[in-house]
């Protein structure tokens, strides 16, 4: 099956000056210019984080995570998914096979009429044996909590329940990377809460690097490092704590930041001694507990 | 109300013949519209007759659902049998003008609308005892023989599937854009044909743009998934011929021997 020579590489993800430029046509099919979704991009992904990718509408953040998953390929520079450039086209299958992808609308990347089938998909592509599938289905079912579905048609199923059963379908090919493209902006906020537990379970337990792509602040607070992205180049990267530090800049790109983080960040702006980057209420309940205690207001 | 619409006909039951393998019931119903073609008389349609009964029988799925298929042919069996009725030649029993009824003729038209009736009921009991992803694999399987000849038998059957799990969300969605459309004040109810046909075009076009940005999304979430056609590709459920798929099959065969010996003995006894 497929070569395991890259495990012990420490950045699953390498991009180098990573570029990607596409051509606008007019409706004749004349070229009218050229844009730059992706902008000189050199980013390092360690393996087992849970990265998130932020950045508005039209930043170039879904663009980014095509060329992941080798669905693009890059104008300039590289791009290294667990050591393989992603241009290697005879190698294809393993790249897709170790970083793979959930999509944003859950129905339009379900393939089959069964739950269980549809997990089965993945790994029925790369030639996984039988008996093995089912033992990958059972086990990714049960690692989204989706199990009790298994004989259930994705029509039935909320799109919350429908997102897990896609993030099964690509646990199942035992990725060591997962990227997902704003996997939770069409769902309600319980299915939002549903597959961001399922996302970070798998990343402690399982050990794997989730590549998170979104434009909701508060997915991002958990993750261990985030990237922002504006107009196709990466503006900033950083810790949550440290991204968040930053809410003037953040505003500058059009990024709202989570409630309390402004709150403080407005509280400090008026003169209340308070750190920077808080994002939880709990840390903002113990920083503004101590300015009353110092008397400091 | 397009919510009601139910793909294929399945009928949900536990029943031997439901736990068959698709493929015997695909060769089974050939191999029975095949014994229906082979011969007329009386004593091969007893026995088509006796097994087509006995088979629905064991499938456990009740007679009206069969009887439903039947309505679609009710046209093509009147007209069949009303042209054999009057234009087979032999011994008049009664005569207008140029058309004359015989006795040939109504032997010709009771044949000819039984074969149609039993051809319906034998291929809907394939359909109501298999579901269509079965059916699907089945095709898939049985017929990839013909890969050898460069049919994508494969690609064909994934069609097949896709379009099945995408039906239910298109008629959803066909119905928002109906009522989307409506709320705008457009009539669908109201006018002649015509009319009608023009004010289905509302709801045609955003159908067929959505139906292709859906077509677009999932071949790349396809591709993402490694989907690279049928070659080196497994299956979860391979399909596999148990002991009870051998005796099927072998029931078939003894089934069309003796409609053959039928046939051979009683050549030219009656018609």
């Amino acid at each position: 099956m497929l070569r395991k020579e890259n495990d012990n590489l420490e950045d699953i993800i390498k991009a180098e000056n990573l570029t990607f430029e596409y051509y606008r046509r007019d409706e004749e099919g004349n070229v009218e210019g050229i844009t730059t979704a992706v902008d000189n991009i050199s980013l390092t992904v360690k393996k087992g984080d849970f990265v998130a990718v932020l950045g508005h509408n039209g930043s170039g953040k879904s663009t980014f995570a095509k060329h992941i998953n080798a669905l693009l390929y890059p104008t300039e520079g590289t791009l290294f998914v667990n050591g393989i450039d992603t241009t290697e086209e005879e190698r294809l299958l393993e790249i897709r096979q170790s970083a793979g992808m959930v999509f944003q609308n859950p129905d339009n990347q379900i393939v089959c009429t069964l739950v269980d089938e549809e997990v089965a998909f993945g790994p029925e592509n790369i030639g996984v044996p039988s008996e093995e599938i089912w033992e990958r289905v059972e086990k990714s079912l049960k690692a989204v909590g989706m199990f009790e579905y298994r004989n259930a048609s994705p029509n039935k199923l909320s799109g919350g329940q429908k997102q897990r059963v896609a993030i099964a379908g690509i646990v199942a090919m035992k990725p060591k990377c997962i990227v997902l493209d704003e996997p939770t902006a069409m769902l309600d906020p319980s299915g939002r809460k549903e597959v961001m537990k399922v996302l970070h379970e798998l990343n402690k337990k399982e050990g794997v690097t989730i590549i998170l792509i979104t434009h909701y602040m508060d997915e991002v607070i958990d993750a261990d490092k985030v990237f922002v992205i504006d107009g196709g180049k990466l503006v900033m990267q950083g810790t949550p704590h440290e991204i968040f530090s930053n809410v003037e800049q953040l505003k500058e790109l059009r990024l709202d930041v989570p409630q309390v983080t402004e709150l403080a960040f407005e509280l400090k702006k008026a003169g209340v001694n308070l750190p920077d980057g808080i994002l939880t209420h709990e840390e903002f309940i113990r920083a503004l507990s101590r300015v009353v205690k110092s008397g400091g207001a | 109300m397009l919510r009601d619409i139910t793909i294929g006909q399945y009928y949900q039951a536990k029943s031997p013949i439901h736990a068959l393998d698709p493929r015997v019931k695909l060769v089974g119903t050939m191999v029975f519209l095949i014994s229906l073609f082979i011969g007329r008389n009386v004593i091969m349609y007893a026995v088509a007759t006796a097994f087509l009964a006995a088979v629905i029988k064991v499938s456990k799925v009740p007679f009206k659902f069969m009887v439903r298929g039947l309505k679609s042919i009710v046209f093509i069996a009147v007209f069949s049998a009303v042209f054999n009725l009057f234009l087979t030649e032999g011994t008049p029993i009664v005569q207008f003008g140029i058309f004359k009824l015989t006795w040939e003729g109504i032997e010709m038209a009771a044949f000819m609308v039984i074969r149609l009736i039993y051809l319906i009921i034998g291929s809907s009991l394939m359909t109501l005892t298999t579901t269509p992803n079965d059916l699907t694999d089945g095709l898939e399987k049985g017929l990839g023989f013909l890969n050898k000849i460069k049919v994508p038998v494969h690609e064909i059957a994934m069609m097949m599937s896709i379009a099945l799990r995408f039906i239910p969300i298109l008629i959803e969605e066909t119905d928002k854009i109906m009522k989307a459309q409506i709320a705008r004040g457009a009539d669908f109810e109201h006018g002649n044909i015509i009319q009608r046909a023009k004010a289905m075009i509302p709801i045609l076009v955003p159908l067929f743009v959505s139906a292709f940005r859906r077509a677009n999304e999932l071949a790349t979430a396809m591709e993402a998934r490694c989907y690279h056609g049928g070659e080196g590709r497994t299956k979860m459920r391979p399909l596999r011929y148990k002991a009870k798929d051998v005796k099927a099959y072998l029931i078939l065969a003894a089934y069309l021997v003796l409609m053959i010996a039928i046939k051979m003995l009683r050549n030219g006894a009656l018609v």
